[in-house]
């Protein structure tokens, strides 16, 4: 990475011309992301990983030689040997052979099962190996090593269905970063997520008959384990300078002076290989910045490495945010540590502030570490601290909450804002009010600010914000090229001038002949302020909407009738069986007490739903942008525990609301005690039975980032509950941003939860009734929009797989599986 | 796979020379695309009312080989007329067929042409 970053501050540089490229890599692939190596699982090919295509090389006049290793240097006659026995002169040589990892000498470590974990052959190594070992019913995964890569590691092998442990030699995880109390909150953090953490255990042996089985540790323990995967420190990969006589020092690395010049002539050493200062860096920006004193050196000015390397590092290990910056154990005569703890929450900060309160030197954030770039700001540029230090992490208590930086204008010119890339946060106000850029993607793009890690790109947001603000310019959310206006503002316009089609909505807001952004979210808006379904204006309809059903992997559909509250009669559960197993459809229940039918054709949609809308059924809307479901548990009708009859108020509201298309879909769940077997607590909205009525919660989801719907009101009656969620839905609908889900749009409002309190339960804004009655009409107005497609011959016609024939698609491919079938795989 | 995908070139209108009528304008749909067959070949057609041109290519998104295009929504980018894959919103431009996206692979396209209301496509073979 950090020789790749050298080619790319060489290529842009004016003196460019004047030198010829050379670059030799001993692996296949060109130079990639080993930051994000652990993202290579779940990416469908290496190539994203790259820094730069092959292309890149080619175009920028740089020769790139992959899978050759140089094996020896001469420096008096200045030329490289590769395994290939050529050679080639240099004038300059740049070593950037980072590290490999450090693998103890354990007995048994050369058994089969067990890898290290450095580039994409070790991941593909692993993953075949967990295969191979998940086909024989093996499970067991371990790691040797808790530090940063280790917890990276071991998320990863848990991604690859394996049980994982992890195995560290110190009292703590990630040791030179967190202290004792931190890592006992990343541990709580990790293992409720299924990784078990062993601290303090010293590998005495790995053992099994022929691959690994277990490892013993010194102190008599053992684990059982089917692969173990080493990630416990690494190693420079100095051995080429060994060979050729240039200083390395005692514990490897070669030595570099601030022009990171090694002891030989023209020769330069960057990266974790280098040895500045007495210490190696495994982190990017230190690496970066060193690629940038080369080339400066080499093309003759005379910039110089930093005296002290910051080791600061915010990120996410196993789903949780851990942050470390400047020095994070530092406490004395003179500077304190600030704590605070909540193990409610699972979160860490600590801070160590002087005595005299005004200055930060470091502090660590486990669960939590938003503060971080702030933080990181005060630390680095030495800024005076408010005047109670312990605001920065607790939030100032009562009054309005203000950021302690002030604004992001307030930083010095020269502050840091991207590490990785060394952008200062004047560099990135220059490239806006020097008219070079107009938005975030612009500055991305000319500074490289927030184009590595990404950890700083909210502070990035917020000074183009700021700076485009301090220009006159408004900042806005904008739809796409053909509106722009936001998702609220087109509302509202469509609302105030009674805009009826998209044609017409084009012709006087927007441009161009819109697109698969902007039409789908004019056609939500149509459906949310007239209640029309999908379809009246079919060709605005996100494709899955124009044909009333979920576009499967090989371009069939799948078939999710309505099944309010989840409550279904026998006889409708054997329509559901008998017009399954007449299509041939793959049958499935759904996370939402439903029953999916796979495989259908386009063709078959419409006598599938004429045969399920005979029997009853509606359109489940599991297509749209809409209400999918209210799950609810059995209640008191049946439950021995049940307090109020959840099944019976889950069905009223799903009836209520089937049909309400959304910025986003929304889901809801209606528990009939606390127990919560309805989950309403992961929903949208969520409805808890407890003495004296019901708990109503929002902006709740499951998926990726799962978040527990907020209480927003108590022990309220059926009808106050049905009228609040008539006001929390319309005003979500209202203000949304394009696919925001409740939970992110809350995140968002001013004011949080108590504001959104203010406007539905007290009514601050005095348009409570106006919600109630617009949700009203939209109740009124609902029809099932499967039903009017297979009574109307016109609308049928979409249905037809070609038009001037009427065969049905014989591309289409099948495979056996568990008495069912499934797509041929892609 | 590969196979399939080669059966799909592009023509341009100077090229063709088999015009093979596939419908009546009223056949397909404004503003959106539809498939046609000809031979074992899936065509899509899009008709754009805005600028009332007709636009033909491949039904095979060459991204995970599956017969889809014809499904996908239409509309423009910085001008140029284009479709989004219903699987994964890959676009194309339907002038050339070349990724939006800025990937590698393409669809072929075909020429339209309407004449007495009727709808025509030109094939080399």
């Amino acid at each position: 990475m950090v020789g790749f970053k050298f080619c790319e501050k060489l290529a842009a540089h004016p003196l460019r011309d004047q030198f010829e490229v050379l670059v030799f890599g001993e692996e296949s692939r060109p130079a990639y992301d080993r930051v994000h190596l652990s993202e290579y699982f779940s990416l469908d090919s290496a190539d994203k990983l790259l820094l730069a295509p092959r292309d890149w090389y080619a175009g920028n006049n740089i020769t790139l030689r992959t899978g050759e290793m140089v094996t020896s240097i001469e420096v008096d006659t200045k030329r490289v040997f590769t395994h290939k026995h050529d050679y080639f002169e240099y004038d300059y040589l740049v070593l950037a052979t980072g590290s490999s990892p450090f693998v103890p000498t354990i007995k048994g470590v050369d058994k089969p099962g067990v890898f290290i974990y450095r580039t994409i052959e070790d991941l593909d190594a692993i993953k075949d190996y967990a295969q191979k070992l998940k086909h024989e019913g093996k499970f067991k995964a371990a790691v040797l090593g808790g530090g940063l890569l280790g917890l990276e590691a071991a998320n990863a092998a848990k991604e690859l269905g394996m049980q994982t442990d992890v195995i560290e030699f110190a009292p703590r995880l990630m040791p030179r970063q967190l202290d004792k109390a931190a890592s006992d909150m990343l541990q709580h953090k990790i293992e409720s997520l299924g990784i078990k953490v062993h601290l303090g255990k010293n590998s005495q042996e790995i053992v099994g008959a022929e691959g690994i089985e277990g490892i013993d540790f010194t102190d008599d323990t053992a684990l059982q384990t089917d692969m173990l995967i080493i990630s416990a420190g690494i190693r420079p990969r100095d051995e080429l300078a060994v060979k050729c006589g240039l200083q390395t020092g005692e514990r490897g690395g070669i030595y570099v002076n601030n022009k990171m010049e090694t002891s030989g002539p023209s020769i330069y050493a960057i990266g974790e290989v280098a040895l500045y200062n007495n210490g190696i860096y495994g982190l990017v920006a230190p690496g970066y910045e060193m690629a940038g004193v080369a080339v400066d050196q080499i093309t003759g000015t005379d910039k110089l490495m930093s005296p002290s390397i910051d080791m600061s590092t915010q990120l996410k290990l196993v789903g949780t945010e851990v942050a470390s910056f400047g020095a994070p154990f530092i406490e004395n005569d003179d500077i304190t540590a600030i704590i605070y703890e909540n193990k409610q929450r699972g979160v860490y900060k600590r801070i160590n502030v002087s005595k005299d309160g005004s200055l930060l030197h470091g502090g660590i954030m486990v669960g939590d570490s938003s503060d971080y770039n702030t933080l990181f700001q005060l630390y680095i540029n030495a800024m005076k601290l408010p005047e109670n230090p312990e605001d920065l992490i607790l939030g100032s208590r009562g009054g309005e909450s203000k950021s302690p930086l002030g604004s992001v204008l307030d930083l010095p010119e020269t502050a840091q804002i991207c590490s990785c890339e060394a952008v200062s946060k004047g560099t990135i106000c220059n490239a806006i009010t020097s008219g070079a850029c107009t938005s975030f993607s612009d500055v991305v793009k000319q500074t490289k600010a927030s184009s590595c890690c990404g950890g700083c790109k909210p502070m990035v947001v917020d000074l183009v914000n700021a700076t485009l603000k301090s220009l006159g310019q408004e900042v806005k959310d904008t739809i796409c090229e053909h509106f722009n206006y936001s998702r609220q503002e087109m509302y509202d316009l469509v609302k105030l001038h009674n805009i009826l089609d998209f044609d017409e909505a084009l012709d006087r807001h927007g441009r161009g002949h819109g697109c698969e952004t902007c039409k789908p979210i004019l056609a939500s808006i149509f459906a949310s302020i007239y209640m029309e379904t999908a379809n009246r204006q079919a060709p605005i309809q996100d494709s899955n909407d124009r044909f009333l059903a979920n576009i499967q992997r090989n371009g069939t559909y799948s078939v999710v009738p309505r099944v309010p509250g989840g409550e279904i009669t026998p006889q409708k559960l054997m329509v559901l069986g008998e017009v399954a197993k007449k299509y041939d459809l793959y049958t499935k229940i759904t996370g939402g007490q439903r029953i999916d039918l796979f495989g259908a054709q386009l063709h078959e949609l419409p006598m599938i739903w004429k045969e399920l809308i005979d029997a009853g059924f509606e359109s489940g809307h599991a297509y749209g942008k809409s209400l999918r479901t209210v799950k609810s548990c059995v209640g008191s009708t049946w439950c021995r525990f049940g307090m109020h009859d959840s099944v019976s108020f889950a069905i009223r509201i799903e009836e209520r609301y089937k049909g309400l298309r959304s910025p986003h879909k929304l889901k809801g769940g209606v528990s009939g005690c606390i127990r919560e077997c309805a989950e309403a607590r992961g929903k949208d909205f969520g409805v808890i039975a407890v003495e004296g009525g019901w708990n109503l919660y929002v902006c709740g989801n499951g998926g990726a980032n799962p978040k527990h719907a907020i209480l927003l009101a108590e022990q309220l009656d059926d009808d106050t509950c049905i009228r609040y969620l008539d006001r929390f839905l319309i005003y979500y609908i209202r203000t949304a941003a394009p696919l925001q889900r409740t939970a992110p749009w809350l995140d968002k409002l001013e004011g949080g939860i108590d504001y959104l309190k203010k406007v539905v339960v007290e009514d601050s804004l005095g348009i409570g009734e106006e919600l109630e009655a617009e949700m009203e009409e939209l109740v009124q107005r609902y029809a099932c929009e499967w039903k009017e497609a297979i009574e109307d011959p016109q609308m049928l016609k979409r249905f037809k797989p070609f038009v001037n024939s009427d065969e049905p698609d014989d591309h289409l491919e099948f495979v056996p599986m568990r008495e069912q079938k499934m797509p041929r795989p892609w | 796979m590969e196979e399939l995908l080669k059966s799909y070139q592009t023509v341009t209108p100077q090229h063709a020379i088999n015009w093979v009528k596939v419908g009546h304008t009223d056949d397909f749909p404004e503003n959106a695309g539809a498939c046609v067959k000809y031979n074992s070949k899936q065509i899509a057609v899009y008709y754009f009312t805005r600028t009332n041109s007709w636009y033909a290519c491949q039904n095979l998104c060459p991204h995970k080989m599956e017969m889809v295009l014809s499904r996908g929504m239409i509309g423009d980018s910085q001008g140029i007329p284009k479709v989004a894959c219903p699987l994964h919103k890959k676009t194309f431009s339907l002038e050339d067929g070349h990724n939006l996206n800025g990937e590698e692979y393409s669809i072929a396209t075909y020429p339209v042409r309407i004449q007495e209301g009727n709808v025509y496509i030109g094939f080399v073979d």
